[in-house]
């Protein structure tokens, strides 16, 4: 019984991460500009990523297979966020400018103040 | 329905919806418009590749599929640093997107 609850909720958790992916895919295509797109990415990607891990984890009932998959969970959460960074500053300091719509620049005021000072 | 029978169908369900979005990103790198949207989109694109492997390794029950999961997301952070690096080094003002359609 417990061994087909695991399994259950094994199969929830996995297409809960397969939406989450298909959701940041649908967000990079539709957002209107690197930034916003990054924002999809990082974030609904990493969680999509990170509950497939843990269905893995879920189903395998096994302590070395679990152990692993809590790992690369970890480690999805920890890289996804340091990446998107390094490319979204990469990118604004080569001239990328964000999207009209967007309100307030924080990178733009500082940098100014770096070039005054 | 049993459990298993339950795992059978969602896997398959999964790995349906994980092929689509594998698609759907595969637009954004080919319509850009800049490098950084394209490394974007690369970098998602690990990411679901990660989750597809996960579907697999589920469906087969082999669970060796974990590594090779692991191991392409240690490569795809490395591969995202490197090219963000390459963005930066390859000099500014070298990409400026052209004008996007305003929604």
């Amino acid at each position: 019984m417990i061994a087909d609850l695991a399994l259950y909720c094994g199969g929830v958790l996995l297409i809960l991460g397969a939406l989450f992916c298909l959701l940041a895919a649908v967000g990079v295509v539709r957002l209107p500009d690197l930034y916003t797109r990054m924002h999809a990415a990082s974030k609904a990607g990493a969680v999509g990523g990170g509950l497939i891990l843990l269905a893995v984890a879920v189903v395998s009932m096994d302590a070395a297979v679990f152990l692993r998959a809590i790992i690369g969970v970890l480690f999805l959460l920890l890289t996804t966020p340091v990446a998107a960074h390094l490319l979204a500053r990469a990118s604004y300091l080569t001239g990328y400018r964000p999207s009209d719509s967007t309100k307030r620049d924080d990178l733009k005021t500082r940098l100014e103040q770096n070039a005054e000072a | 329905m049993t459990g298993a029978a339950f795992l059978d169908l969602s896997s398959l369900v999964a790995l349906v919806i994980l092929g689509l979005a594998l698609l759907v990103s595969l637009v954004r790198i080919v319509i850009g418009p800049s490098l950084a949207d394209r490394v974007l989109a690369l970098d998602l694109m690990t990411v679901v590749a990660i989750g597809f492997i996960g579907g697999i390794a589920i469906r087969t029950g082999l669970m060796l599929y974990l590594d090779i999961a692991i191991a392409l997301a240690l490569l795809g952070f490395l591969a995202t640093v490197a090219l963000a690096r390459y963005i930066i080094r390859r000099g500014l003002k070298v990409d400026q997107p052209q004008e996007e359609a305003r929604p």
